[in-house]
């Protein structure tokens, strides 16, 4: 019968035109037209059209239009680090949850330890917190971890907070710049997991201001005035030496 | 559809008996991001409806009998809250509200990019606050405005609407009497952007004049709803990226 809402999508047309423009898109919402253009992740191509999968921003880099999602899962990628949870242990693995959709396997041959076959709860138990690698990912999201390797170890102290996924990026900052002002500041250990768990580890005060420092970098990061009330929390960290 | 002809739904100047023209839709807002605990959720009040609904996921399906090895399976549990209506409603499950899971279900798998998630489930819940006719279009509009609250990748925002008859007279968005004692009811999952349907379901008669009437109505009013869910998108983030 050829009905047709579409007001959004013609609505928006134009705009998608002015390229890297940022702009808050829903799912459906029209983009711009493909002519020329490469899709990248939270888009798809509609009847010569770009078409918004995703709630989150556009962006245009190297010819690649693409959404950056304002909230999404965390789905693991070869090589990322990540703070892992036991959830399951069998004889001869573990069973982690990596904070997405499926859960990572950890086998004893890949433990940082010498296992033997049954022995894998004297090494870790449900519950305890681990920095791995994913090693793999298939095309059926079976996921395999590996603590072997330089500094992947299970995390006996510290806290843990949760950070969106989308967020990482901007916690990390330019460089690890931002990361390190946090650790400097905090007199903490801090470490980024990409699938969004941060790890502090420092004394009660420390890791107070660098929760605090988490979520100041949350909720303004991306902000002309975020420098400015880095520095002015910076003025509150703890000082270094204080016991 | 309770077909009960002795009752008068049409006032004598033309409108109906809430003042309502013929295609005039309930009053609609739309709330993203209600329920902190969800990865996503909304909350719809069309009329005197009120429905709130909360995505949990993607995450791993269990039991694992329900897994798909090319795609995520969709979870939805529909449910109308004792106190919605005026007569109390006996808690849990029933004929009706697995229906209705099972139809809404398949409405918002035809829009998630299920093929993105394969072995996993992503879980809606939709609870009915306030029930006044139409909760299963609020429901629906509910879901899909949490859907992309949680990020879960859609090809469109789905819109709940509903059109049915009324003493010969096709009307848009029925209140509680018209859809108690009218003739027909026509709700439908529109996809504003393309003009897909991805649900549709009939209630009582219409002719093929009262049909396209009524699909029209129902258009007009998924394209009135689907600027207020975008609109309550773009609330929730506003002020800049987040």
């Amino acid at each position: 019968m050829g009905w047709s809402v579409a007001q959004n999508g013609e609505k928006e047309m134009s705009n998608g035109q002015n390229g890297a423009e940022l702009r808050l898109v829903t799912p459906g919402m029209a983009i711009g037209p493909v002519a020329g253009k490469r899709i990248g992740s939270g888009a798809i191509a509609q009847n010569d059209t770009i078409i918004a999968t995703r709630l989150g921003w556009t962006k245009e880099f190297n010819n690649t239009v693409s959404v950056d999602p304002i909230n999404s899962a965390y789905m693991p990628r070869s090589g990322d680090l990540i703070v892992a949870v036991v959830a399951e242990v069998r004889n001869n693995l573990w069973f982690m949850n990596i904070n997405g959709p499926f859960q990572g396997l950890l086998p004893m041959s890949l433990a940082p330890w010498k296992v033997e076959f049954g022995a894998a709860r004297q090494h870790m138990g449900i519950g305890d917190v681990v920095l791995a690698r994913v090693q793999e990912v298939d095309e059926c999201h079976n996921v395999v971890l590996t603590m072997k390797g330089v500094g992947l170890r299970r995390l006996n102290q510290g806290t843990i907070v949760n950070v969106p996924i989308n967020h990482i990026d901007r916690l990390r900052g330019e460089g690890n710049a931002t990361v390190q002002r946090l650790r400097d500041a905090a007199d903490s250990r801090i470490i980024i997991g990409e699938n969004g768990r941060v790890w502090i580890d420092g004394d009660a005060e420390g890791t107070a201001w660098a929760r605090e420092a988490v979520a100041l970098t949350q909720a303004s990061g991306h902000k002309t005035t975020f420098e400015a009330e880095l520095s002015a929390l910076e003025q509150n960290a703890p000082k270094k030496g204080d016991a | 559809m309770g077909g009960y002809g002795d009752v008068q739904l049409l006032r004598d100047d033309g409108l109906r008996l809430d003042g309502r023209k013929l295609d005039e839709m309930r009053p609609v807002t739309i709330e993203a991001g209600v329920l902190p605990a969800a990865d996503g959720s909304a909350m719809v009040t069309h009329g005197l409806n009120v429905a709130v609904a909360a995505v949990y996921g993607p995450m791993e399906a269990h039991p694992r009998k329900i897994q798909r090895q090319d795609r995520a399976v969709i979870d939805v549990r529909y449910n109308m809250a004792p106190f919605s209506t005026s007569d109390r409603i006996r808690p849990g499950y029933n004929r009706r509200s697995r229906e209705i899971s099972k139809v809404t279900a398949e409405a918002l798998e035809s829009v998630v990019l299920v093929e993105r998630y394969p072995r996993s489930k992503i879980r809606v819940e939709i609870e009915i606050l306030a029930a006044e006719a139409g909760t299963r279009c609020a429901g629906i509009t509910a879901a899909a405005v949490a859907l992309a609250d949680a990020g879960i990748p859609m090809r469109d925002l789905i819109v709940g609407v509903a059109s049915g008859k009324v003493e010969d007279t096709v009307v848009l968005d029925l209140d509680k009497a018209e859809d108690n004692y009218g003739q027909a009811d026509l709700p439908v999952g529109i996809l504003p952007n393309t003009g897909e349907i991805a649900f549709l379901q009939m209630d009582g008669d219409l002719s093929p004049d009262e049909y396209n009437l009524a699909m029209e109505y129902n258009f007009k009013a998924a394209a009135e709803i689907h600027e207020i869910m975008v609109d309550a998108l773009k609330r929730r983030y506003e002020g800049g990226e987040n």
